[in-house]
């Protein structure tokens, strides 16, 4: 008989037709780490980080459809430890010094290294060298913080229409530029209130002029866990909707 | 240092050895002695590597971000970055004039901040050896064996420490790397639990920074002679006053004198400081000599800190510290108004100091302005700032462009250290042609090198290791050049050759 239920961590939950494991997992009040993934969007499944088990093999929760009965594992010491190894491998392939970072206490991905617990680099650094743009009056881009989950190229593509955002190089050469005759956000058509102005998870884009008008110690993720706060506001989006 | 490697059968247990280059560096100041044909002490020079590469790490970024990150420029006095860079940001954004909440904030944060770093100098990394005396053991040199011998006074050092430490915290949310300063004021207020917690300790923290400014006086007397001659050089002084002519450690105009005590310079507007000082760059140093341009490269040096504060000021507001003032400028055998020039008289300033944060803080929490909400001013972007505050260690100069973009494109810092730098070197100078016999170092001169850095406070990374302790390395070079003997101390307080 079809009972529409999967367990996660040995806890039974249900699920509507289409939904993806983490979308089902969300609202049953179920933690998945994720950083790419965003309620808004088509899942893009390119981080990993919300690497699952499934019946015995990996998938990314984002885009693996709830199917009944299944059995999944979600937090275990070796899918954790792979999240957290990821999670560093992006932190040294940027340039993150949180300390000075205005995104600091609302950022995804400090907020996940928090939660994983992640409390060195591990890696060594490569320092990479990306250029600041800040040519936009109103919106500061620092790709030394850019995490490549193309939340902003979605947004910008599917929300605002323009398509101001893009992914060029590959792997480790990888970069986000900006589709503009000067290759700058001056002349890219960005407004400051579309969507791919707003939607970055860490310090990368930013509005100017409003760094640190909320104190330290009274953001986000300075009162919540991301595990709490994410649910939050996931819950408070499904209730809105 | 080493760092866990990851391998296939032990992801995370085996480990990489990494050459740490503040490893390599290890905090060692480094001195080298100087004879001349007659083998009398030529120069000293104290080598300084801490500062470089300040400004380049800064140009590139947004200048809103510059209050935050120049915390981490020096982890020794993290506020006073914060709130010069801040003050040079106010102008950015074209603010002369903060709201009386944001100016008081402000203010109370610095107040917090001078009496925490004052109280860590004097307490733990200094009283121990001005009361057990430059050659007292080993054990004896440090907060511990202060407790032990003193059990009174050492707690009440820690406990006014932790006192500017919490001012700290009301004010920005942490204890250290806190927020507070944003573009044209401050990101919060205090609330009126906030304000209770503070006031509940601040009569105490008066009454501990009197006792405080007893005993260094004490100290100082007890055998004012040596005191008055140790390390004691002739030196111009410059310093922030108030518009009366008043201490004044947040804001006010560059007062400067000469050796003889003469004025240089008075209530100087300090956004054209590059008129009256300019910085001189020596070959074998990366810190840079900064001097009075009016007297120029040899005459012009001069001191910053609280022995120029306390020797400039005409008169402190506050009552009691302005009494420890009076007495501090006519100490018997001193002749009365001149400036004080003893190296080891910075001590007793700094107490007098710590008082006037106290009672300036006491002041401030009974202010309504403390717990208002109208916070932030804004104003047309302009392309440079100059903030410049009086640090715990002395006149601390941010200066910054921008481009049209945001972004800062060139900056120049003059911390107290480096304003120093010169005295400090003369003052090492002096000890060594006072204790050096012959040619060989001995542990006592290595000592006595060591107070006469330690007692300007710098913001050095040896001088936060405690007294005896300072990591250094000494050496004596002959009129040729020639290395004649190296005495190296470590951390631990050990001399080799
Ligand atoms: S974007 Fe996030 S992780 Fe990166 S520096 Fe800023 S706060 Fe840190």
């Amino acid at each position: 008989m079809k009972t529409n239920s999967i367990s996660i961590d040995g806890q039974q939950i249900t699920f509507r037709e289409g939904q993806t494991i983490i979308q089902a997992a969300l609202e049953a009040g179920i933690y998945i780490p994720y950083l790419c993934y965003h309620p808004d969007f088509e899942a893009h499944g390119s981080c990993k980080v919300c690497t699952v088990r499934v019946n015995g093999s990996h998938c990314s929760a984002c885009t693996t459809f709830a199917s009944d009965g299944q059995v999944v594992d979600n937090h275990c010491e070796d899918l954790n430890s792979s999240r957290r190894a990821i999670t560093q491998m992006l932190f040294v392939e940027g340039n993150h010094l949180c300390p000075s970072c205005e995104k600091s206490g609302d950022c995804e991905l400090q907020a996940l290294g928090y939660y994983l617990k992640l409390f060195g680099s591990h890696f060594p650094h490569l320092f990479p060298h990306r250029e600041v743009d800040a040519t936009h009056p109103h919106i500061l881009l620092d790709r030394d913080r850019c995490i490549f989950c193309e939340l902003c190229v979605r947004a910008s593509r599917e929300v605002d229409q323009k398509n101001v955002f893009a992914i060029s190089g590959r792997g480790i050469d990888s970069e986000l530029v900006v589709n503009s005759p000067s290759g700058t956000l001056l002349d890219s058509g960005l407004d400051v209130n579309d969507k791919a102005a707003h939607v970055c998870p860490v310090g990368a884009i930013l509005i100017k002029n409003q760094a640190f008008q909320v104190p330290i110690g009274q953001r986000k993720y300075d009162k919540n866990r991301i595990d709490d706060a994410d649910l939050i506001e996931v819950k408070h989006d499904h209730i809105d909707s | 240092m080493s760092t866990e490697q990851q391998s296939a059968s032990n992801p995370e247990q085996l480990r990489r050895v990494v050459i740490d280059p503040v490893t390599r560096v290890e905090g060692h100041g480094k001195v080298t002695l100087l004879l001349d044909e007659d083998n009398h002490v030529k120069q000293a020079r104290l080598h300084i590597v801490e500062f470089r590469g300040f400004e380049r790490f800064i140009q590139g970024r947004p200048y809103w971000e510059l209050p935050l990150l120049v915390q981490r420029l020096c982890g020794i006095c993290p506020v006073s970055h914060h709130l010069a860079a801040g003050k040079a940001i106010d102008q950015l954004v074209g603010v002369d004039q903060l709201t009386p909440s944001a100016d008081k904030l402000r203010r109370l944060l610095h107040f917090g901040q001078v009496l925490q770093s004052h109280a860590l100098h004097f307490y733990y990394l200094a009283s121990p050896d001005l009361l057990f005396g430059f050659d007292s053991a080993m054990s004896k040199r440090n907060i511990l064996g202060l407790l032990e011998d003193y059990p009174d006074l050492a707690l009440q050092g820690i406990k006014l420490r932790k006192f500017g430490q919490e001012v700290i915290r009301m004010v920005t949310g942490k204890r250290i790397h806190g927020s507070g300063a944003i573009p044209g004021g401050m990101n919060k207020s205090l609330t009126v639990e906030e304000r209770d917690y503070l006031l509940k300790d601040v009569d105490d923290a008066i009454n501990w920074s009197q006792a405080g400014v007893k005993l260094a006086s004490d100290i100082h007397l007890a055998d004012a002679a040596f005191n008055n001659t140790f390390a004691s050089i002739e030196s111009g002084f410059m310093s922030l006053v108030g518009s009366g002519g008043e201490l004044e450690l947040y804001h006010g105009g560059l007062r400067g004198t000469d050796r003889a005590g003469n004025s240089v310079f008075d209530h100087f507007d300090y956004r054209h400081y590059h008129d009256i000082i300019h910085e001189e760059v020596k070959p074998w140093t990366y810190m840079k000599f900064p001097f009075f341009v009016p007297l120029g490269m040899d005459d012009g040096w001069y001191r910053v800190g609280p022995l120029a504060r306390i020797n400039l000021c005409d008169v402190i507001t506050t009552p009691a510290a302005e009494q420890a003032r009076f007495a501090f400028k006519n100490q018997a055998g001193h002749e009365a108004g001149a400036a004080v020039q003893s190296s080891l008289a910075f001590h007793w300033a700094r107490m007098i100091e710590i008082l006037h944060c106290a009672e300036s803080i006491k002041t401030l929490l009974h202010d309504p302005d403390l717990l208002g909400n109208d916070l932030v001013v804004t104003g047309e972007k302009q392309l440079e700032g100059i903030g410049v505050i009086e640090a715990p260690r002395g006149t601390l100069f941010h200066h910054y462009e921008i481009n049209e973009d945001d972004i800062v494109v060139k900056a120049n810092l003059i911390v107290s250290t480096t304003s120093n730098n010169q005295a400090m070197n003369e003052s090492v100078r002096q000890v060594a042609a006072r204790y050096l016999d012959g040619q060989q170092l001995t542990e006592g001169l290595l000592n006595y090198i060591e107070v006469a850095i330690r007692a300007y406070d710098p913001c050095l990374s040896c001088a936060t290791h405690a007294l005896g302790k300072m990591p250094l390395q000494v050496e004596l070079l002959d009129a040729d050049g020639q290395l004649l003997h190296r005495l190296v101390k470590n951390s631990q307080g050990e001399v080799r050759e």
